[in-house]
């Protein structure tokens, strides 16, 4: 549904990314009886990253946005990504 | 453009719904909330030089001089937080940025414009918190500016109330690079492209970016210091099962992109000033463009060259090594073109280019004392040696500190539309410029000697060091006095400006000086390219 070029969501679709919003919650927390060693951090941080990238599809409209601010925010992860990647070549060999 | 028909009020002039002090502090116009960052920034600025000085008294014999170990711990870390997160951070930025990141890309304000002046109220109010710091029951914080731990949860310090402050002012920075990045995707002028966009703000642009995605990690780190020390929560003490290596590698991914926080739009202020005063193109408009970018990008990646005797990996200490050079590359490029612009300019030598060349000459000792840094072998030699010392001051006092003096000399006929004089202003050039490298130069021999920092005594071998360094404070602070007093004495009794007194071609030359309220009495098209000279 579009309204003079702004985008309005369905109440269906925001509450079906709540409900999955909310799995996502519940298997974070139920992941941690699990002892996943070195994967405990990456797990939580796929996640965690699916879980922001629901947010900002959806709840923040990204999905309707021009390709350059979906490119940007694409960046934002992979930088995010690389981050936690560089940080983990520490941690890993020390 | 202009149509002077239309009765011009200069935004100085203009009178808004409140009066007196109130039309200041309660502003929403960009240029006003600039000239209050200004003012405050100033302020600090010589607290902290004062500071600088006390620290340079007490180092100028060895034993104890003017104060005792302990006041001098505080000293150098209020001396840093005052000048790091208070300075040198909002500097450009916030002053320039705001006011003239607007008028540059050709739109009547920030996009936010209540949001901007709300980023000014927080800075005042977390400027307080780190000055209250220092003077309340438990005495400065004495850990340095890094706020290292475990150290950090341990000291009995007012440590909780500076790590607040420097989470509140880094609310200031988010909300300021958010405004802007709004205003360049949004309020850009008809015509104007991200290529045909002056280069000072695609630097504040890429700055922008950083005081985004950076800064709430440092508030996270500081938030997670101030849990551990609250509530005993073990996130960094080992004591308590926690890693005092994840404090500097949180720490350090904002803080050394912090550096091009700084950086960045002082390199801005030097691509604008070269072009017009040698009255040519700008040599690599796109290499320029495309080098902010690069280095807000890599400059992500590099932190953990300030933790190469932490215990780091050596895995990760050869990776940080290489990403350190690799971020050189977009840094020598923008030198490449300042120098490359200048070739067969036509140029002119007055206040604000003796700055940028000074600029260009200090940055490029800082830039290539911060290769040998790079390198984890001499890095392991000279850390936490002065060396370090005077490496960061040529790249942030030698390159923000002397870009933001060009900048002001730059622009200050536009922001008040009044010249200063500028034989006084070459003086107190010169006198800086010397001041400056006697202050920080014989730093690196010391330091390659041995001399540690942050030591409130040494050996007296390093003693003659030392006093040339203590002289050049001296000779640094009375150049910046006389260049502040020339500033002054030109805004209140200055020549009147005229509208463009440099023959610049960007649009901020093309409206009346100062400018009005809502900078263009007619909207902008933009049809040609920002630097049209031969």
């Amino acid at each position: 549904m579009s309204n003079n070029g702004s985008h309005i969501t369905e109440y269906k679709v925001l509450a079906r990314v709540l409900l999955v919003l909310m799995f996502f919650t519940f298997l974070t927390i139920s992941v941690t009886s699990y002892n996943l060693a070195s994967f405990t951090v990456t797990i939580a941080l796929l996640i965690a990253g699916f879980k922001g990238f629901m947010v900002l599809t959806y709840f923040m409209h990204l999905k309707y946005e021009s390709l350059l601010l979906r490119l940007l925010v694409s960046m934002i992860f992979l930088l995010f990504a690389a981050i936690v990647l560089i940080t983990f070549i520490d941690y890993s060999y020390r | 453009m202009m149509n002077n028909e239309i009765e011009y009020i200069s935004y100085l002039k203009h009178k808004g719904k409140f009066k007196g002090l109130f039309s200041w502090i309660f502003a929403t116009d960009h240029k006003r909330i600039a000239l209050l960052y200004l003012y405050a920034i100033v302020t600090f600025f010589f607290v902290g030089a004062i500071l600088g000085l006390m620290m340079r008294l007490e180092l100028i014999a060895p034993g104890e001089t003017i104060m005792k170990p302990q006041t001098y711990n505080g000293i150098f870390t209020v001396h840093g937080v005052i000048m790091i997160f208070m300075v040198v951070i909002p500097g450009l930025s916030a002053v320039f940025g705001n006011f003239f990141l607007p008028i540059l890309i050709g739109a009547k304000d920030v996009a936010f414009p209540k949001l901007n002046l709300f980023s000014w109220w927080i800075f005042i109010f977390g400027s307080i918190l780190a000055v209250a710091s220092q003077f309340l029951k438990h005495g400065p914080p004495d850990t340095g500016w890094t706020f290292y731990a475990p150290y950090s949860t341990a000291t009995g310090t007012n440590v909780i109330m500076a790590t607040t402050a420097a989470f509140v002012l880094g609310f200031s920075s988010i909300l300021t690079g958010l405004n802007f990045i709004v205003t360049v995707h949004r309020m850009k002028a008809s015509g104007m492209k991200f290529f045909n966009m002056p280069l000072f703000p695609w630097s504040i642009y890429a700055t922008a970016w950083i005081q985004l995605l950076a800064t709430p990690i440092i508030g996270i780190t500081l938030l997670m210091l101030i849990a551990e020390r609250m509530f005993g929560i073990g996130f960094f003490n080992p004591d308590l099962g926690g890693d005092p290596l994840l404090f500097q590698h949180l720490f350090w991914i904002y803080s050394h992109p912090a550096v091009y926080i700084m950086i960045l739009p002082a390199m801005g202020v030097i691509t604008e000033i070269i072009p017009t005063f040698c009255q040519r193109k700008v040599y690599g408009y796109k290499a320029i463009a495309f080098s902010s970018i690069a280095i807000a990008a890599v400059g992500f990646l590099v932190w953990g060259h300030h933790m190469y005797t932490s215990g780091m990996s050596e895995e990760a200490r050869w990776f940080f090594s290489l990403l350190t050079f690799i971020v050189a590359v977009p840094s020598a490029i923008k030198v490449f073109n300042w120098i490359s612009t200048m070739y067969k300019g036509s140029i002119d030598v007055k206040p604000p280019f003796l700055y940028a060349l000074a600029f260009i000459f200090l940055f490029m000792i800082g830039g290539l004392t911060g290769l040998l840094l790079g390198s984890v072998a001499t890095n392991i030699q000279v850390h936490d040696t002065s060396f370090i010392v005077a490496h960061f001051h040529y790249i942030i006092f030698g390159g923000m500190g002397f870009a933001f003096f060009a900048a002001i000399h730059y622009w200050l006929p536009k922001m008040y539309g009044r010249m200063y004089n500028f034989k006084r202003a070459n003086i107190a050039w010169g006198i800086i410029f010397v001041g400056f490298n006697l202050l920080y130069f014989p730093q690196f021999i010391i330091g390659i000697q041995g001399m540690p920092r942050r030591y409130f005594d040494y050996l007296p071998q390093f003693q003659t060091g030392h006093v040339i360094s203590t002289i050049g404070g001296f000779i640094l602070i009375t150049g910046l006095i006389l260049m502040v007093y020339n500033l002054i004495l030109g805004v209140r009794k200055g020549a009147i400006a005229p509208a463009n007194p440099w023959n610049g071609s960007t649009l901020e030359w093309q409206i009346p000086s100062p400018p009005s309220l809502e900078n263009f009495d007619e909207a902008p098209v933009v049809k040609k390219n920002p630097y049209d000279y031969i």
